[in-house]
């Protein structure tokens, strides 16, 4: 196999950090040698921010540049579009429903751009996941960082690898049930798209 | 065998324990934080701290060496220029246990004023550098390092860059090699670096770098990969995965772990097998250069360029003009810059010096840096660690020549770093009696780094219990007259001092003081602000506190539940009172 690229983007604070972990590990644990790259630090503070995860038999960049992505997870609409060019021309985008407006929309600068996953429709399969929505209906917001992450897994064609275990050794105890419900409800969506 | 997905940083904490270092020291800074971040879970066989500041640790570190511990010491690539003064002439000295100073390099400034190449650093302090390609060598490059460090009487620089020190990958991790202190003896010739000394050292030091690069011809942190003839690399660092990947198949490199000095002789063999040579490095052309003067033709910083993190797509792009790949956004995608965040103490003291227009402010670098960012815009310079009262001082000097109508200079730090590097800006405004007015802003941690403890947390890295020093007793002994502590989230009791120490005629500082609400462990009262749209005007006021919980629809402020903390400083802007605070559970 060719080494794999996918790109996780968000908002410091919405937990795609956490998400790659579990992602990463899994791969780990399927025999795949695997890289991921953070940023960290001013950028977290509610900023835009992105993780990127390449697995394959030998991987050498823990980086890519534009076009070369095999799989777009947004956290948010507006990152999906930020980074759509980071897609390669038969790359998938998986995207969050979420709204959150930045700080230039919030002081009334510019319009959120609603209909912004048209322009990327027009290029991309994009898969819209109503995360937040999928989240709350089992009982908690907090875990929509996991189904979106069932999500990719299912569009990468991934979704029946292992990843209970990467989950378990990852997310706290008593969050456990809550995580394989959020994964598997995110696989689920995916299927239901596809159809 | 079992592997571990590990950072880079990571991986040289767990380097740093299996190389039987015993002390390490660091001052927090992106990208070098968690590698001692990871080092407290060996407390039983490793000492480990948060130091002031960056030159602090390296002396300590340096100090340890000295007494027979292989010792380390960590910080970002700004941090280097902070500690830049006892590593020059621990060159000269050479080392007792082995050196080791860790810089985390941050090309494209993800976290970071600016992009300086430390690897000019080994260059000019005379001092061996390793560059690790990936987490394992991370790992494995630290007990690489301890031996030349020893071997060699020599400090080590260990330079990671954030994608190194930030990536994970999988490794394979050893056992400790248990190391005695070596005995202490007493070696005034050595260790006092007087001139007489210094004299004798350093042509001392230039044997063991000529030894050094001897060593490097052939050792195995230089390897060549000999795929073809036809095209040949020289990479390290994270540029050496690029290049792999960006390269066609048949490339041949020479891979570079030891790149301070450079092996030349190994360089100018390998440049005679293939018919056409490239560096390949990111930033400056630290290693072109030099492979160039020692009369070895070969190509890079013409066709990379010398800005920004590179990646495999950019340099196939840039050597074989590969068309960029990706279709970007057909409308422009509005920006996201990070901001303060909801509940932020600081926000309460940049929106009260955004109402004083006539007051500068100099800022310095923290999560408080923010306070530069619209719609507070609210700071007129930052600089560097420490520079925000000192850069303060030099402007309030300016200004009393020029006349200008404005008051006074607020210079504006936080608590750790009054720590690390205010102290001696206050003493600067007190002796010099400029009209400056010393800002602590201090939030009781680390912040922006991911809160690390520092000497006013009452806490060390290792989670012991510690003094406590107090920022308005340092103060107080330097000979401030009036010290302010104010809840900067109070907008009245934080305008009222800003007032007070613009007019006041004696030495006159604030600490503006209110913890971080995201430090781990700490009980927030939960609570939550709600607009009344019957009382809303939308005159768009609370708007400019820069709050990402505040939007506006239909012309009336709204205030996202998910992200309000209930810090009322809204409340407080609103002048029709349409802002409300209810407790939630």
């Amino acid at each position: 196999m060719n080494t794999k690229s996918a790109l996780l983007v968000g908002v410091g604070g919405q937990g795609t950090i956490l998400a790659s972990r579990i992602f990463t590990q899994g791969l780990l644990d399927a025999g795949w040698d695997v890289k991921m790259s953070e940023v960290h630090g001013m950028a977290q503070r509610g900023g835009s921010v992105s993780t990127q995860v390449r697995w394959g038999r030998q991987v050498f960049s823990p980086l890519i540049g534009p076009g070369a992505a095999d799989l777009v997870l947004a956290f948010e609409k507006m990152e999906a579009v930020r980074y759509q060019e980071y897609l390669a021309p038969d790359g998938i985008a998986v995207v969050s429903s979420l709204e959150i407006p930045s700080a230039p929309i919030s002081a009334g600068l510019c319009p959120y751009p609603s209909g912004c996953l048209d322009g990327l429709r027009r290029h991309h399969r994009c898969i819209e996941v109503k995360a937040g929505e999928i989240a709350q209906s089992l009982g908690n917001r907090k875990c929509m960082n996991v189904v979106l992450l069932g999500a990719m897994a299912e569009a990468l064609d991934m979704g029946a690898m292992d990843w209970e275990t990467a989950i378990r050794n990852t997310v706290p105890s008593r969050f456990l049930e809550l995580n394989l419900a959020a994964f598997q409800a995110g696989r689920a969506a995916v299927r239901g798209e596809a159809v | 065998m079992k592997r571990y997905l590990m950072s880079g940083n990571e991986a040289i904490a767990r380097g740093a324990y299996e190389a039987g270092i015993q002390v390490c020291s660091a001052y927090p800074g992106t990208p070098s934080t968690e590698i001692l971040e990871n080092l407290p879970q060996y407390r039983d066989v490793l000492y480990s701290e948060w130091a002031p500041n960056e030159k602090v640790a390296a002396e300590m570190a340096y100090g340890a060496s000295i007494a027979g511990a292989r010792s380390l010491c960590a910080m970002k690539h700004v941090g280097l220029n902070v500690a830049a003064d006892p590593i020059f002439s621990a060159a000269y000295n050479g080392v007792g246990g082995a050196y080791i100073v860790v810089t985390a390099d941050d090309p494209s400034m993800h976290s970071s004023q600016n992009e300086q190449d430390n690897r000019h650093y080994a260059r000019a302090a005379k001092i061996a550098m390793v560059e690790p390609s990936d987490s394992q060598e991370c790992l494995d490059f630290v007990k690489a390092a301890c031996w030349i460090s020893e071997e060699f009487d020599i400090p080590v620089l260990f330079r990671t860059t954030t994608r190194i020190s930030h990536s994970k990958s999988p490794v394979v991790l050893g056992e400790r090699e248990e190391v005695s202190l070596r005995p202490f003896q007493r070696k005034t010739g050595k260790y006092v670096a007087i001139p007489a000394n210094a004299a004798r050292n350093h042509p001392k030091l230039e044997e063991n770098l000529r030894r050094l690069e001897a060593y490097g011809n052939t050792c195995s942190l230089n390897r060549m990969e000999i795929h073809g003839s036809r095209i040949g690399v020289i990479a390290a660092s994270t540029a050496y995965q690029y290049a792999r990947e960006a390269f066609p198949a048949d490339t041949s490199f020479l891979k570079l772990g030891l790149t301070n000095p450079l092996p030349m002789d190994l360089i100018r063999r390998f440049a005679g097998m293939v018919e056409e040579l490239y560096v390949i490095e990111e930033l400056d052309d630290f290693m072109e250069q030099q492979i160039r003067a020692a009369g070895i033709a070969c190509k890079g910083k013409e066709q990379t360029g010398k800005l920004y993190e590179l990646n495999p797509q950019l340099l196939r792009q840039r050597i074989f003009g590969e068309e960029p790949g990706g279709c970007a956004p057909e409308e422009p995608v509005p920006s996201r810059p990070p901001a303060l965040c909801p509940g932020c103490p600081h926000r309460g003291f940049f929106y009260t010096m955004a109402q004083h227009p006539d007051l500068l402010v100099s800022g310095d670098i923290g999560c408080y840096t923010l306070g530069a960012s619209e719609p507070l815009n609210a700071m007129d310079s930052a600089l560097c660690m420490g520079g925000g009262f000192t850069v303060a001082m030099g402007m309030a000097k300016a200004l009393e020549f020029s006349g200008s109508p404005h008051r006074k200079v607020f210079g504006v730090l936080g608590d750790s770093t009054f720590f690390h590097s205010g102290m001696t800006g206050a003493a600067e405004i007190l002796y010099n009696q400029g009209q400056v007015v010393p800002v602590i802003l201090d939030n009781s941690i680390t912040g922006m780094t991911g809160h690390q403890d520092n000497p006013g947390t009452g806490r060390t890295l290792q989670g012991d219990m510690a003094a406590k020093i107090s920022i308005e007793k340092v103060l107080e002994a330097y000979g401030y007259e009036k010290i302010l502590v104010v809840d900067p989230q109070d907008l009245s009791a934080m305008g009222q001092a800003v007032e007070e120490a613009a007019d006041s005629t004696v030495p006159t500082a604030i600490v503006a003081r209110r913890p971080c609400l995201l430090i781990p462990g700490r009980k927030i009262q939960k609570s939550l602000c709600q607009v009344d749209p019957q009382v809303c005007i939308g005159c768009r006021k609370c708007g400019k506190a820069g709050c990402p919980a505040i939007s506006f629809r239909d012309k009336k402020a709204q205030i996202d539940p998910a992200q309000c903390v209930g810090c009322t400083v809204c409340a407080q802007i609103c002048p029709v009172h349409a802002i409300s605070k209810e407790d939630c559970e």
